[in-house]
């Protein structure tokens, strides 16, 4: 039995892990408490022969506490949670300057789509990566997440991110991560019967390792795309689910 | 004390000291309008479902723990599900869907609320029958095609629905996603039906508790187990019709090419995720409200003690009902509604901890200074305490929607849902069982036994269900046909395993509770009330006869009154005369009606 978090290593993961540890601690408290008096009474008051219950029907200062006690610790909690739960969640609140690009979720692999040399997304030179994602470290990173099919949700573990893909939307997402490594991709709703294999691989670089490697893809893609010009629609691995992704309250981009 | 009875409502529901005509076989024990049997038909019918889905159960661990190897006794599976034993992931799929769906909607939501609600409401309340018999028989022969329908999804073409128990669009909504089409619209049908079904008992246990009360038993003279059957009809009665309209809507996207969920042609896929949860979160609580009041029964009863803060009680089980109706964007905190509602529902959902405390406060308080009988059915209500506790504090994880961003969708998911609905609601089952055996069959279940198989039961539960938070807190997501294709989890498979193995034993530990309920019918027959209670179904025969009560009962007093100072039993019948009260109140008027 394991109730400790695996390490986190995005900048927001600590505080989660810090909000959890609060309610484990509080919640661990409460049960210990009720448990204990539960086999308490039923040991203290089990049936003796010839003895009587007493007759208590209740307690009005007693409902009174257990009513504003749990009150006031569950309203504490969600106090403390809205401000982080905005921080990570909510569009107008991303941190500005971050990296970007689509992540699209389909039965059953994930496409990456980056900016090719223009700096520009969903343009002819873009390139892309099947299940797996390269991130620079110690820069956010907004990930603008669809989806082409079904439902997929969009699960990094050890960056403490989760959100849902829904085809139709497209939902952006922000992490920075703080430690270069290989991290695992994970898709957390159920999509079908290849679903489990829904893995893929988050790596994360150093500036300039992450540098070297996307112009290595920019001059790559670039190449490509000049082999095969003159065709239009180079970009043909963008699916059209995306571009007419829509917007849908502020969970969506304008 | 001459009582005449008031002639209005009754006309057509004779008490049993009036006349009766002998009913042939097929309308006394299969188009029975009589509650006991319907009840008693829908005890069948749901312990029938409820192996179904423990050994749906059980495959399922099979899979997780011994991921890819052929399953004991698996080859008589055709290989559309199973080749040579082996279970395949399409198949996976519907394990999981259709483990839930018979759990939910075949074995806890009938053992609760048609099998309690029938056998109870008409006898707590003094009642010859509910309201209207024939829709009760209605109710009862609605649910049995809606779960042949759901059974018949597993021999069609494609299988059964793969789409998880939340169905969710687009994944539902058409079979090219999934390769189940007539499956997928079998379980759409057969809720539907059974939808009908849960509305047409509804209608009468309000009915019935509204109207046919007797005399002197007032709101606050009902039996909690009567209260929290009657707000939970209306939960039924109000997220039923939501449910049917939603199933509609994503029966007309598989099959006439609607555009309600279907994002390709203009539809919206969060719609069904706010429809289905709008019902959904009612719907949870349809399956613990019950069980609350049951817990609350038979732990008054084996205490010796009133209900303490009785009162206090019922409130919270309306505040429950009424919250249950605006948290139901909880389970959509991920799902891309706007974050900003996520945190509205945050908090009302965390308020839900409020009345849940009150409730285990009070169970607690109601110990405290008892006499505890520690008899079969008081051991499954403190049993189903001490696991409600747990189940509700993991709530609050999820409640608090950052901590949800790791653990929403993973096993720590599956804990708590099992901690409420098979820790709280099934123990509370088995407690009603055992307690209301006698109102069934007018016997009594073996104490020795029973006690045996509550406690192998309690401990090989906790040991299946609580590692699985541990796991959810790991990150390990549900639904997954082969989680150790994830490296992270790789290492978790002797967890897996062993957890699997303590299933299987815990499946094979209720083969105690089948034979004890089987072989107790040829036991001694009991007398009106074994259990010493005060309610009125315990101040008629067991099993009461056809219209119940000899004459309408008048009710003098609540229902928990154990151990009054100065009675000489430590329980007093709801139809013991006050003496000390003013004549005035022991005027025997009808209840308001």
């Amino acid at each position: 039995m394991n109730w400790l978090l695996p390490p986190s290593y995005s900048t927001f993961g600590p505080d989660i892990d810090r909000m959890y540890y609060i309610i484990l601690v509080i919640t661990g408290v409460i049960f210990v408490v009720t448990e204990v008096l539960l086999v308490y009474f039923l040991i203290k008051y089990r049936k003796r022969e010839g003895h009587k219950a007493e007759y208590i029907e209740g307690s009005t200062k007693a409902e009174i506490i257990w009513t504003a006690v749990p009150a006031v610790i569950v309203v504490a909690i969600g106090l403390m949670s809205a401000g982080l739960w905005a921080d990570i969640k909510d569009p107008s609140r991303f941190p500005a300057g971050s990296y970007e690009l689509i992540l699209n979720g389909r039965q059953f692999e994930w496409e990456a789509t980056y900016a090719g040399a223009d700096g520009v997304l969903e343009t002819a030179d873009d390139f892309t990566l099947l299940n797996q994602i390269n991130v620079p470290v110690d820069r956010p990173v907004t990930v603008h997440l669809r989806a082409e099919d079904v439902l997929h949700s969009f699960f990094l573990p050890d960056m403490r991110v989760k959100q849902d893909a829904v085809p139709g939307m497209s939902i952006p997402v922000w992490f920075e991560a703080t430690t270069p490594g290989e991290y695992t991709i994970g898709c957390a709703e159920l999509c079908g019967l290849g679903h489990y294999t829904m893995n893929g691989l988050l790596v994360v670089q150093t500036e300039p390792e992450f540098e070297q490697w996307e112009s290595e893809q920019q001059v790559a893609a670039l190449e490509a795309l000049e082999r095969e010009s003159p065709l239009p629609g180079a970009t043909a691995s963008v699916p059209d689910a995306a571009n007419t992704a829509r917007t849908s309250g502020g969970a969506t981009e304008e | 004390m001459s009582v005449s009875a008031p002639t209005t409502d009754f006309d057509l529901l004779p008490f049993a000291g009036e006349h009766h005509e002998e009913l042939p076989f097929i309308r006394k024990y299969i188009f029975s309008t009589d509650h006991k049997v319907i009840a008693r038909q829908f005890l069948f019918l749901s312990l029938f479902f409820l192996v179904v889905g423990g050994l749906l159960a059980a495959m399922i661990r099979w899979q997780l723990g011994f991921p890819g190897q052929p399953m004991p006794g698996g080859d008589v599976l055709p290989d559309t599900m199973a080749p040579g034993g082996i279970i395949l992931p399409e198949f996976y799929n519907a394990l999981v869907t259709m483990h839930a769906t018979f759990m939910i909607f075949f074995a806890i939501m009938p053992l609760l609320v048609g099998v309690f609600g029938n056998l109870l409401i008409p006898l707590q309340v003094g009642a010859p029958d509910m309201a209207f018999p024939r829709l009760n028989m209605a109710s009862f022969w609605l649910a049995v095609p809606a779960g042949v329908l759901m059974l018949a999804s597993f021999a069609v073409e494609g299988g059964a629905s793969g789409a998880g128990w939340t169905a969710y669009a687009p994944l539902s909504a058409s079979g090219e996603w999934t390769g189940v089409y007539l499956g997928q619209q079998l379980w759409l049908a057969s809720l539907f039906i059974l939808g009908f079904s849960s509305i047409a008992g509804s209608v009468n246990y309000v009915t019935t508790v509204i109207n046919m009360r007797a005399p002197g038993l007032t709101w606050l003279r009902l039996p909690l187990a009567t209260w929290a059957l009657f707000i939970t009809a209306w939960l039924i009665l109000l997220a039923m019709p939501i449910l049917a309209g939603a199933l509609i809507m994503l029966l007309f996207d598989q099959t006439i090419g609607t555009a309600f969920f279907r994002p390709e042609v203009g539809g919206e896929p969060l719609l069904w995720q706010h429809l289905f949860w709008y019902f959904g979160h009612p719907e949870v609580y349809i399956l613990i409200v019950p069980a609350m009041g049951i817990a609350s029964e038979v732990v008054s009863n084996g205490s010796r003690k009133p209900v303490f803060g009785y009162h206090s009680m019922v409130l919270a089980i309306c505040g429950i009902a009424f919250l249950g109706w605006i948290v139901w964007g909880h389970h959509m905190f991920m799902s891309g509604m706007n974050p900003m509602l996520g945190t509205t529902f945050m908090v009302t959902t965390m308020l839900i901890a409020v009345p849940s405390a009150i409730k285990v406060f009070n169970w607690l308080g109601t110990m405290w200074k008892g006499n505890i009988h520690l008899h079969t059915p008081f051991l499954h209500g403190a049993g189903f305490v001490s696991l409600f506790i747990i189940g509700g504090l993991s709530g609050v994880f999820m409640a608090a929607t950052p901590v949800d961003i790791q653990i929403h969708d993973t096993y720590f998911i599956v804990a708590h849902i099992h901690y409420v609905l098979f820790g709280g609601s099934l123990l509370a089952i088995f407690a009603g069982i055992t307690f209301w055996y006698p109102k069934f069959f007018g016997r009594i279940m073996n104490e020795f036994w029973g006690k045996v198989h509550f406690v192998l039961t309690f401990i090989l539960y906790n040991v299946v269900f609580f590692p699985m938070h541990s796991l959810g807190v790991q990150g390990m997501m549900r639904r997954l046909y082969d989680p150790y294709q994830y490296e992270i989890f790789a290492d978790m498979l002797p967890l897996n395993r062993f957890i699997s193995i303590a299933l299987f034993a815990l499946v094979v530990v209720q083969v105690i509770f089948a034979l004890n309920f089987i072989l107790s019918l040829r036991s001694e027959k009991v007398g009106p009330n074994p259990w010493k209670a005060n309610s009125l179904e315990w101040a008629v025969p067991s099993p009461p006869p056809h219209g119940n009560f000899q004459h309408m009962p008048v009710v003098y007093r609540g229902p928990y009154e154990y151990s009054l100072p100065g009675a000489e039993e430590d329980y007093i019948l709801q139809t013991e005369p006050d003496e000390e009260a003013e004549p005035a109140e022991r005027s025997v008027e009808p209840a308001t009606r």
